[in-house]
């Protein structure tokens, strides 16, 4: 079988009840049902999880580290959108 | 000229010969399947193989512990599984033939462990606290085992021209080795008097039930070979268990006693 031609999956664990699913890495899989098998064997076969979400790679819509310029910079020079920026009143200084 | 190191196989008891059987199907299964390590398709697929080959290796290490301690010897698991020749492993044969190519390993696989979820789905019922206890440990990780194996028989069965008709030369070659999983040697059967073992000839029907239906989706009408071939039980193997014995013994034999 050619690697090249197996979809490229990313995996998501999530360790415990209760936390977030983490994404820890990625794998190669001709199906989904594959890759959550693959996923089991490579990133919890030391109980490292309890739930795992497994989506191929061309779904994920992501951010182009090169347009960070544009896409990013601009929050950091708006104070005001941190909480940190504003002077409490005096009436809620235990807060 | 054949050397038995201990005694011969027909002197020892029901419940030795029982469980040292369990634990040769295992270790034998689980070295063909670690033969696929490095050399798998592709690398996912690889290390998945590897850890069915690592939950094999698991189950025969707990039957051969126990097999060690009915005998009560003084040989240990290691003794068992490295110093005794051909003849003396007593695994059905299904489980020694060399792991061809990937569809004929993964046909094996499929059978197999249709096989075990039916037989351990009884043994854990075992009258043997031992037994019963290793048998509870292994129906989980053979459940994950057919979850496994199921897709991928599906998968090369309805796959190209190239994979599909080596699936139907392994499932041809196959077919010849099933019915002695199903065979109850005199020992066995008196132990399922007793409640320790299961009786394997009880399980055939739903044995071939599963795997016909399941095939079926692929348009193959699987019948069960009128020719049987047998003798693992009683130590008569095919010529390729003592190759892979003497691979797999190489280190112990040529090194007693050495550790990593």
């Amino acid at each position: 079988m050619q690697q090249e031609k197996l979809a490229v999956y990313e995996v998501f664990i999530r360790s415990n009840r209760g936390l977030d699913h983490k994404h820890v890495g990625s794998l190669h899989a001709e199906s989904p049902e594959h890759a959550l098998m693959y996923a089991r064997d490579c990133y919890i076969r030391r109980s490292e999880g309890v739930s795992i979400w497994v989506v191929e790679s061309t779904n994920i819509m992501a951010s182009d580290e090169s347009d960070v310029e544009s896409f990013v910079d601009p929050m950091d020079d708006k104070p005001y959108r941190h909480a940190t920026h504003y002077v409490l009143p005096d009436t809620v200084s235990n807060m | 000229m054949q050397t038995v190191n201990t005694f011969t196989i027909e002197q020892q008891s029901p419940l030795s010969r029982f469980v040292l059987g369990l634990a040769d199907d295992a270790l034998v299964l689980s070295h063909r399947l670690s033969q696929w390590c490095s050399n798998a398709p592709y690398l996912e697929e690889d290390i998945a193989l590897s850890n069915v080959a690592l939950d094999y290796i698991g189950r025969a290490r707990m039957f051969y512990q126990y097999a060690a301690e009915i005998e009560g010897k003084g040989r240990n698991e290691d003794d068992l599984a490295y110093l005794r020749n051909e003849r003396e492993y007593t695994n059905l044969l299904i489980h020694e033939l060399p792991k061809g190519d990937f569809a004929f390993s993964m046909v094996r696989q499929f059978f197999i462990d249709v096989f075990y979820n039916l037989y351990l789905e009884k043994l854990v019922t075992s009258t043997d606290q031992r037994v019963a206890a290793i048998a509870a440990k292994a129906i989980k990780e053979t459940r994950y085992h057919l979850k496994r194996s199921e897709p991928w028989i599906t998968q090369l069965l309805q796959g190209t021209d190239e994979s599909r008709t080596r699936m139907l030369r392994a499932l041809d070659e196959l077919k010849d080795f099933t019915g002695e999983l199903f065979e109850m040697p005199d020992w066995e059967t008196e132990l399922v008097e007793s409640g320790v073992a299961v009786d394997r000839s009880s399980l055939q029907a739903e044995w071939d039930d599963y795997v016909q239906t399941f095939l079926a989706h692929s348009n193959i009408d699987y019948q069960d070979s009128k020719l049987q071939i047998r003798g693992g039980r009683n130590g008569i193997h095919t010529e390729h268990l003592g190759h892979m014995l003497c691979e797999m013994q190489f280190l112990q034999r040529s090194y007693p006693n050495m550790n990593w």
